[in-house]
């Protein structure tokens, strides 16, 4: 069967600083699988890369067997069927949440504003926000605010979500009621590719690790052998050095 | 107290002045069949191109200082770059450029009185003409209140314009 996404050789590089060196993913059907490694290793581009929002150097990545590289692709359409979660919520400020989560359907897939709103009302009422509907990005904690840019990229009815340490830029006490959203996600089927620094959270929902190092994947596998058994010196390395920050 | 008076005499003065006095004393001198000979209508004209340029790049700082990373949230959505502009970042720009843009409005107010460089009677030279006949100097205090009349009200609008925006954002908790 042929896998929802696969990375194939991805460089990627900024100016003269290659962030990406050959990097080979795939995600199975309604699985998910979790980037791991430090700031700066290339998760935030690879992500990026797959929702087209950085071209690629070289390499190829296939969503569905159909490649997204390739020249002739309409990236809009490719964009449609993929979500993306960013760290920092990039909700928009001008916008009340209804109007945030209903503009993607209305505009990119031309649903009537009726249509979309119902089912806009319907997603936030699912992910406890159905009372936040008509407040603005700035009156809302920043939890709510990275899941109500969760339900306005599900109100795309996308095959696969990706989401850039999303929650990075929240309080701890925020954390968990975005990790439950992405766990709620993972239990109805959806492909997700992950990058996170919460490696409880990698090791509970994903059904396998990468690690990424300096532009490259240096180990992957399922979660219970890179989190108990990591065979490369630099996995090891920052597994420990996660340990000692008391992220594990 | 030196440089307001140093930016407000230097800024856009010469390019206008310049402008009026070419189109407005220029063309019309040109006797072209066809084309209006009103110096009024050329004066407007060199004052609408002075203008439109300095808006225009108020409204490029305006679209430039919308952070990228609302134009990757709107594209990673599918929309399009025409309908991320429309619907994302213009109006967002729109927002942060009233300040600015009211600005030139009572800039460009002031500046009308540049066409009476090139003939046209407009509200200030008008009452010159009146203070030398009847030397009362009271006509230029009409022309003062004449140009009040007009930015008082714009001033107002415009801050109205940016407490609506704010005070919607912040009592939508209430509602």
């Amino acid at each position: 069967m042929t896998a929802a996404i696969s990375i194939e050789g991805v460089h990627k590089s900024f100016g003269k600083v290659m962030v990406l060196k050959g990097v080979d993913v795939e995600v199975p059907e309604s699985n998910a699988v979790c980037l791991i490694g430090a700031s700066g290793s290339g998760k935030s581009t690879l992500l990026r890369c797959v929702n087209l929002l950085e071209p690629v150097d070289s390499g190829r990545i296939l969503v569905h067997g159909d490649d997204i590289t390739s020249y002739e692709v309409d990236a809009n359409r490719v964009r449609r069927r993929i979500g993306i979660v960013f760290q920092a919520f990039n909700l928009f400020p001008h916008m009340n949440v209804l109007e945030n989560v209903t503009l993607g359907p209305r505009k990119a897939l031309k649903t009537p504003k009726r249509d979309a709103e119902a089912r806009a009302t319907e997603l936030l009422a699912r992910f406890g926000l159905a009372d936040k509907r008509n407040e603005y990005p700035d009156r809302l904690s920043g939890g709510q605010q990275q899941r109500v840019a969760i339900v306005r990229a599900l109100a795309m009815e996308p095959d696969i979500m990706l989401f850039d340490e999303v929650t990075s830029a929240l309080d701890p006490e925020l954390v968990g009621e975005v990790l439950g959203v992405i766990r709620d996600l993972a239990q109805t089927g959806m492909t997700m590719l992950i990058a996170t620094h919460e490696m409880g959270f990698a090791r509970e929902i994903a059904d396998h690790v990468c690690f990424l190092d300096q532009g490259r994947i240096l180990e992957q596998g399922p979660p219970e052998r890179i989190f108990t058994a990591p065979e490369e010196p630099r996995t090891q390395e920052f597994l420990r050095r996660i340990i000692e920050a008391g992220r594990m | 107290m030196l440089s307001p008076l140093r930016t407000s005499s230097m800024r856009g003065w010469v390019v206008a002045l310049t402008l009026i006095s070419l189109l407005a004393l220029g063309v019309p001198g040109l006797q072209l069949s066809g084309v209006p000979a009103s110096s009024v209508f050329w004066a407007t004209t060199a004052l609408i191109l002075v203008y439109s340029a300095y808006v225009a790049e108020v409204y490029r700082a305006g679209i430039e200082s919308v952070h990228p990373s609302q134009e990757a949230a709107a594209r990673s959505l599918g929309l399009s770059r025409l309908q991320t502009l429309r619907y994302v970042i213009v109006p967002q720009a729109v927002r942060r450029v009233i300040p600015p843009l009211l600005n030139d409005f009572i800039g460009l107010q002031k500046d009308t009185a540049l066409v009476a460089f090139a003939g046209p009677v407009e509200a200030l030279r008008q009452a010159g003409i009146f203070e030398a006949a009847n030397f009362n100097f009271t006509p230029y205090v009409c022309a003062a209140v004449l140009f009040l009349a007009l930015t008082i009200p714009l001033t107002r609008t415009a801050d109205w314009l940016i407490d609506r925006d704010r005070r919607k954002r912040a009592a939508s908790g209430v509602a």
